[in-house]
């Protein structure tokens, strides 16, 4: 009988450690009142200012096109990788090259981020591009962060995937390119749809990267609302946050959901 | 078992002159250090139904691969038609493959699948739907056309992937272990229809497999490989009763052998001393060998005879104590242990129902051959 109660308590404050915060934040996007603490009623208010904040609608926008690029430059490239990695047998350097890949994924963003920057900085110093830094330099850095992500999704498919499939089409009379588009494409296409929406996620979130790699003009939500924050809380970040916390879970969901659909069987 | 028809009637690789559609010319493979295929020469015949039989790592599949342009040949050359294959990638070559796992494109239609090559090829559509209706058909399909594979049975995957790769009408087919996903019953069936389709199409097959059996029943022409080699080539007849050493003899079937030093080396018998099978062993033809050489006596378990009474001879016949009796319907298997300390095995045919006087277990036994029931083997 012990155990039957210690387990869902234990259980319930897990999540409740986990998801407080969370909820904390969406209940009071609600509140009325301009205390962040202070429960006065239930209101809209936050959202409709935050509406019209043109400065916070402006960022929203920017990080949804450079979310949206990213992914598909990501996307692109992650596929290519593990194709690389799965369907070219032993090649030389095959295995600096799969760590390589994956090591974004360890380092430190504060460090990809400096380091971008430091490249950046130089590249325009000796060719003069990218000119200035914003939308095109978050949209590289990010995309090369998201790729390494990518690439682990896609190449746990391809390794799942019957490598005679792709045989059996070349010895119909496919060629290679064909083969890909017309075979191993569409057998793995839910991985790259839950590639996208990850590495897209990734890069609505970002904040450290960004930072480092972004220039006049180009502000991501992120930074706007960080900067937002360090003037003191305003319940308007809170509905912000909460909308933001929305698009995050449907995207996860969405992506979690593609990758279990059930995978045919050969 | 039936065999093909086309052997009984043309057996090209009898005749010395006979062009061969498939030759293969010294193919080595190596993986690294390893050689999967070593030094390799074959030709195959036109219409021949050719079984590559072997264990696992013998290099049966990799040869196969081969043939279709998976793998590159490290040496020697692959002729289909008098083609060299050397720089044809498998997309152009005249072969098709029917693949273990079958390969069956998961999203596509049984239809689709089987259409697959068609539409590469560049085939009208009308003409397409017309192959594909012939080949479900042929294949028994028609009511599956628009099934995806993972709706299907496994010998219904088989034959969908059968169809996909006669589809394009190859001058070739490969198939590599066609049976092997199947339980027993039903590749015995399937066994039958594969000869038939191979005997109305008049494709030429090669056949890759580790299951003997299937080997005997399927092929006009067995090649037993062996560590990347060739160890015999032959119909399945010639297999069973000639082997020529005692990996082929004990591969193939079941066999007792017995090591022996000759004796008597005359033009029209030999003599074997076998303190193995306790007797002398008299072969009645002459054999490639010189007194006091040792080799060896292959002789399979329905080839010798038992009795109580001890036959009037005075070689191929021994003495041994019954230890198990092996009761299997059609026939009953003796494990018999020789008073030499040798045990072999002996088959009988049960041909009456019901045998008061059967020999049983405990008993002691003569085991005698005929002259000429057992293969010499040199190595």
């Amino acid at each position: 009988m012990k155990r039957g109660l210690l387990v869902p308590v234990l259980t319930v404050a897990g999540f409740a450690f986990l998801y407080l915060p969370i909820i904390s934040l969406i209940v009071f996007s609600f509140n009325e009142s301009r205390l962040v603490t202070v429960w006065t009623g239930f209101s809209l208010r936050w959202y409709a200012e935050l509406f019209q904040d043109s400065q916070i609608v402006s960022a929203a926008i920017l990080s949804l096109q450079i979310a949206a690029v990213s992914a598909t430059i990501a996307t692109v490239l992650g596929t290519l990788a593990g194709l690389a990695l799965t369907r070219f047998g032993r090649f030389r350097g095959r295995t600096a090259f799969a760590g390589m890949v994956s090591a974004p994924l360890v380092m430190p963003e504060v460090i990809t981020g400096l380091s971008l920057l430091l490249l950046f900085v130089a590249m325009e110093a000796a060719f003069g591009w990218p000119s200035g830094r914003g939308f095109t330099t978050i949209v590289i850095a990010h995309s090369t962060f998201c790729m390494a992500y990518v690439t682990v999704v896609v190449r746990s498919r391809l390794l799942d995937m019957d490598k005679s499939l792709d045989e059996a089409a070349m010895d119909l009379g496919a060629t290679p390119v064909r083969v890909f588009f017309d075979i191993t494409l569409p057998i793995i296409s839910p991985a790259l749809i839950s590639g996208w929406l990850l590495a897209f996620t990734l890069s609505l979130d970002d904040l450290v990267i960004a930072s480092f790699v972004t220039g006049p003009g180009a502000s991501t939500l992120p930074i706007v609302i960080f900067s937002k924050i360090r003037l003191g809380v305003s319940p308007d970040v809170n509905a912000l946050a909460t909308i933001i916390i929305g698009i995050v879970a449907i995207g996860v969901v969405g992506a979690t959901l593609v990758g279990m659909r059930r995978r045919p069987r050969g | 078992m039936k065999k093909p028809q086309i052997a009984a009637d043309t057996r090209p690789w009898r005749d010395p002159g006979a062009k061969p559609f498939v030759r293969i010319r010294n193919v080595t493979k190596t993986f690294g250090d390893v050689y999967a295929v070593d030094d390799l020469s074959l030709d195959i015949y036109k219409g021949e139904l050719f079984c590559l039989l072997g264990g696992s790592g013998s290099g049966k599949s990799t040869l196969l691969r081969m043939m279709a342009g998976f793998e590159t040949v490290t040496s020697g050359s692959i002729e289909i038609d008098g083609q060299d294959m050397a720089t044809v990638p498998p997309y152009e070559r005249p072969v098709n493959m029917m693949f273990q796992s079958y390969a069956l494109f998961p999203h596509m239609t049984v239809e689709n699948n089987i259409a697959y090559g068609l539409k590469r090829g560049g085939m009208p559509k009308g003409e397409i739907a017309d192959r594909v209706a012939e080949l479900l058909k042929l294949t028994r399909l028609e009511n599956f056309a628009r099934r995806k594979p993972h709706q299907l049975s496994g010998g219904q995957r088989q034959r969908v992937a059968l169809a996909r790769a006669l589809a394009r009408r190859p001058k070739l087919l490969l198939l590599d272990e066609p049976l092997g996903a199947l339980d027993k019953k039903l590749r015995e069936e399937t066994q039958y229809e594969l000869v038939k389709i191979q005997e109305s199409l008049g494709v030429t097959f090669v056949v890759v497999t580790h299951d003997q059996e299937e080997a005997m029943s399927l092929a006009t022409r067995i090649g037993v490989m062996r560590d990347g080699k060739i160890a015999q080539i032959g119909e399945p007849q010639e297999i069973y009763e000639f082997p020529n050493s005692r990996f082929v003899a004990d591969f193939i079937g079941s066999v007792n052998i017995f090591e022996g030093v000759v004796t008597e080396d005359e033009d029209d018998h030999i003599r074997i001393a076998s303190s193995e099978a306790g007797c002398d062993i008299y072969v009645g033809h002459g054999v490639d060998c010189a007194p006091e050489q040792i080799l060896w006596y292959a002789i399979r378990p329905e080839k010798m005879v038992l009795t109580r009474e001890k036959p009037e001879a005075d070689a191929n016949v021994t003495h041994g104590l019954v230890q198990d009796v092996a009761y299997l319907g059609d026939m009953s298997v003796f494990r018999i242990m020789l008073d030499s300390g040798k045990r072999i095995h002996v088959t009988q045919t049960n041909s009456t129902r019901y045998d008061l006087e059967a020999i049983s277990w405990d008993e002691k036994v003569y085991i005698s051959w005929a002259s000429d029931a057992g293969a010499v083997l040199v190595s």
